[in-house]
């Protein structure tokens, strides 16, 4: 790659630029530099990439993979280091190898979760206006979001991609499950994911390993669930319980329970791992880290031309070229990099001539309740770490014809003798209390000395938790847009967010609540969350809380009313595409990620099949 | 057997196995609470900056540490299976994360305080020089929140405070794993709950 400015030019070959960049020339490199500084430049790199991708999550990362597989040259940025999870994974690693023993004080969740970043980043802010309480969750790091999500990896259904006919709430996607489902196929054959075809209606099987045994509070949840008449089956994740057919770069889980740290051995889905690391190898994908996207550069033809970054690593500003630009940041990322993007012809920002973009934002909704099981005080001791995923859930079983609130969610479920880290035993004054001691007598909450350090090992493992993840309806009215006040330590303009919660989603989690407190009573649990209110929303959690934002930058076929097609490329500038989860039209109850991966796929697809034509 | 086919007996790939292995022996090392480290693996520039700076700080005073040790013995003293609070170096956790979640840190210090106040007033000494009757006397006050006086309400919140903090740092020890009889976090194949525990819960005859 050659760059150009006024007084340097740098040769950096290699397709992976930092590894194999010569110590001496980073040297060389940084000379150059400080002796420009003082008069700022844009460096332009003379290489014309068939694409460029911004991000290197599920969404960036498969575009990546199908489109290098494919035979381009493809250039990835990166906001974030380069990550290795067989290298950088702090997986079995014990809590005393943490001064803090896994508290999240630099990790929103722990010390050895995978994920970089957090629910704020030094020198990035967001703002939010009219006391919305948005919280925007972001991973600067190769894989993105990928490193330490649940693996949880649910298809949406029919009535997910066609729900207007519901109740008329909703509006449909351009695409049915039947366009998609050969890309889900796809998907499973390619990362591997674990199941049981079970043939409901809305909850297509995969072609699915096979998944993990309950633990034991598990089958207490299943009782106590089937008795409220909730239906449970095995869950839905990738992770590799066998070996992945055809597959040698990774090994199987080994049931650490630790996916959220990222897997050493590659036996779960990170974007890294199993989609940029083996594009790398293919020869035709350069990554660049640290590399903070600013807008995509446009030409007087209207046409996507270069992306503009700022370097993480010297802070000097590049443009890199491509003929294909495709933006899989995020979903509020990519939003904010389009309506960042204005010039002439875009003077809304780009792939925003309908005003759509960055509007019909919505994350799932999230409500969650636990207790503890006293029938298994001191119960028997071995490893039930399991597997890092779902062992088992339940998909939405009812009619909301029959019900207050318009859409459904599904139960995610846990409990066991899990690895002890920091804020184990909190709060034993609130359990300790509620059950007799080993011989029968009441005992008084709280306490010290010996009798409470028994306490403590008579509750390991008694613990059941269980949270709903439910449909959000998409309003225009919820967004997120250029805060015009505001930039980051980069200059770039932040966003804003406005996001209410309607009834729809509040009277879904009353609903939550009350079926969580029959089935934990159905169990034999005693509850230590707190029945909650109104005021609090019956506990339905803050927006974006649960990190499955979407829908900033819909699809269409109406360009009056969405940003892109049905291919997910821009109905105002064809050799755009958006490959992350900005395209959703509507978010069911399920889990964004396998969706993101079958899109981008296709997109990916598309996007080779119209170069073949000459049309991009 | 070597590790690598004792992980393959367990029923792991012959890729995870060779993977494992190699991972496994170089990251196996002690965190030294005094040294500071230069670089970490898979930790950010920062986290590891930050972890030096932390432990070249000192936050608690050597009146207090005596203090947050005679009170973590108190919660976990020694008993047959396990040794105490202090002897898991528990009291050098507290000062670690006091100063990693500074929101421990008012009512930490306030609260040790207001147990030297409620000392000196009723016996004329400190807390950690009065005897361990009145040692006693007074945290039988604080420590069931339920029968406590509404006038010990003060000590109740930060003896619950420290008995969680006391919990952490010995539980994630590997004194408190030991004694806990955590087993995991070791390569394994799950192959469900053992036979004799589903027979013990009226699972046995459950199709699983």
């Amino acid at each position: 790659m050659t760059w150009t400015a006024e007084k340097i030019k740098i040769t950096i070959t290699g397709y992976f630029i930092f590894p194999t960049f010569s110590f001496l020339s980073l040297i060389i490199f940084l000379k150059n530099f400080i002796s420009v500084m003082g008069d700022l430049q844009i460096k332009k790199s003379a290489t014309v990439y068939d694409a460029v991708i911004v991000g290197s999550g599920a969404g960036g990362g498969m575009a990546g993979y199908v489109l290098a597989n494919a035979g381009l040259k493809v250039l990835m940025l990166e906001a974030g280091p380069f990550f290795d999870p067989k290298k950088d994974s702090l997986q079995l690693k014990w809590p005393w190898e943490s001064p803090r023993r896994g508290a999240g004080s630099t990790r929103a969740f722990g010390d050895f979760d995978a994920a970089y970043g957090g629910w704020t980043l030094d020198g990035e802010p967001y703002t939010t206006k009219d006391e919305t309480d948005f919280q925007w969750f972001r991973s600067r790091m190769l894989g993105g979001k990928t490193n330490h999500w649940g693996r949880i990896s649910l298809r949406m259904g029919p009535d997910d991609f066609k729900s207007h006919h519901i109740d008329g709430l909703t509006e449909d996607w351009p695409i049915s499950y039947d366009d998609i489902k050969p890309f889900y196929d796809k998907v499973d054959r390619l990362i591997g994911i674990y199941g049981t075809v079970e043939g409901l209606p809305n909850e297509p099987d995969g072609i699915f390993l096979p998944p993990p045994k309950p633990k034991l509070n598990e089958l207490f949840i299943k009782k106590g669930a089937e008795k409220a008449g909730v239906k449970v089956i095995a869950g839905r994740g990738s992770v590799l319980t066998e070996a992945l057919p055809g597959n040698k770069d990774r090994g199987a889980c080994f049931y650490c329970g630790q996916c959220s740290r990222s897997c050493k051995v590659y036996g779960d889905f990170s974007a890294s791992s199993c989609l940029v690391i083996p594009a790398i190898k293919t020869g035709n994908l350069t990554v660049i880290p640290n590399a903070m996207a600013r807008e995509v550069i446009t030409g007087k033809d209207g046409l996507a031309k270069a992306v503009s970054y700022v370097s993480k690593d010297d802070m000097q500003e590049y443009q890199v070229q491509g003929k294909v630009i495709i933006l899989g940041a995020s979903a509020c990322e990519s939003a904010r990099i389009l309506l960042n993007s204005k010039s002439a012809i875009h003077s809304g920002g780009l792939a925003n001539s309908s005003g759509v973009v960055g509007k019909y934002l919505h994350d799932s909704t999230g409500m969650g309740m636990g207790g503890f099981l006293p029938q298994l005080l001191d119960r028997k001791r071995y490893n039930e770490d399991g597997l890092g995923s779902l062992h088992i859930y339940s998909p939405w079983w009812l009619d909301n014809k029959k019900l207050d609130f318009p859409r459904g969610y599904h139960i995610e479920f846990g409990g066991g003798m899990g690895m002890p880290s920091y804020g184990f035993g909190r709060g034993i004054q609130n359990m300790n209390g509620l059950v007799p001691d080993k011989n029968g007598n009441k005992k008084e909450a709280g306490g010290f000395g010996l009798s409470l350090k028994d306490d403590y090992r008579r509750f390991f493992g008694t613990r059941v938790g269980m949270a709903g993840r439910g449909t959000a309806i998409a309003y225009e009215s919820n967004y997120c847009e250029i805060d015009p006040d505001t930039v980051d330590k980069y200059g770039i303009p932040v966003l804003r967010f406005h996001y209410k919660w309607s009834d729809a989603e509040i009277k879904q989690a009353k609903h939550m609540q009350e079926t969580f407190t029959e089935i934990l009573h159905n169990m034999g649990a005693i509850m230590t969350s707190k029945t909650q209110g109104p005021e609090t929303n019956y506990g339905l959690e803050a927006p974006g809380r649960i990190i499955h934002e979407v829908g900033t930058v819909r699809m269409g076929d109406d360009p009056k009313k969405s940003a892109l097609n049905k291919y997910c490329q821009a109905h105002d500038c064809k050799n755009l595409f958006v490959a992350d989860a900005a395209p959703f039209v509507q978010q069911g109850d399920k889990n964004a990620t396998w969706t993101i991966l079958a899109l981008s796929m296709r997109t990916a697809e598309y996007i080779v099949e119209q170069r073949g034509k000459f049309n991009i | 057997m070597n590790r690598r086919e004792s992980l393959k007996a367990i029923g792991l790939s012959a890729a995870s196995a060779a993977l494992l292995q190699g991972c496994k022996e170089e990251t196996v090392k002690k965190e030294n609470a005094a040294e500071p480290v230069k670089a970490e693996t898979g930790r950010q520039a920062f986290e590891v900056e930050r972890n030096n700076q932390l432990k070249a700080q000192t936050f608690f005073t050597d009146h207090e540490m005596k203090t947050i040790t005679v009170l973590a013995d108190m919660i976990i003293p020694a008993d047959d299976k396990s040794g105490s609070a202090s002897d898991a170096k528990v009291p050098e956790f507290i000062e670690f994360i006091v100063k990693d979640i500074p929101e421990h840190q008012v009512p930490m210090r306030g609260g040790l305080r207001w147990i030297d106040m409620q000392c000196l007033n009723r016996y004329g000494k400190t807390f950690r020089e009065s005897d361990s009757n009145q040692q006693l006397e007074l945290v039988n006050e604080i420590a069931f929140p339920l029968k406590a006086k509404p006038e010990m309400k003060a000590g109740v919140a930060f003896f619950n405070r420290m008995r969680d903090l006391t919990a952490s740092g010995f539980f994630t020890t590997e004194m408190g794993f030991k004694d806990l009889g955590y087993v995991g976090n070791v390569a394994n194949k799950w192959q469900g709950v053992p036979k004799d525990v589903l027979a013990q819960y009226g699972f046995a005859d459950d199709k699983i």
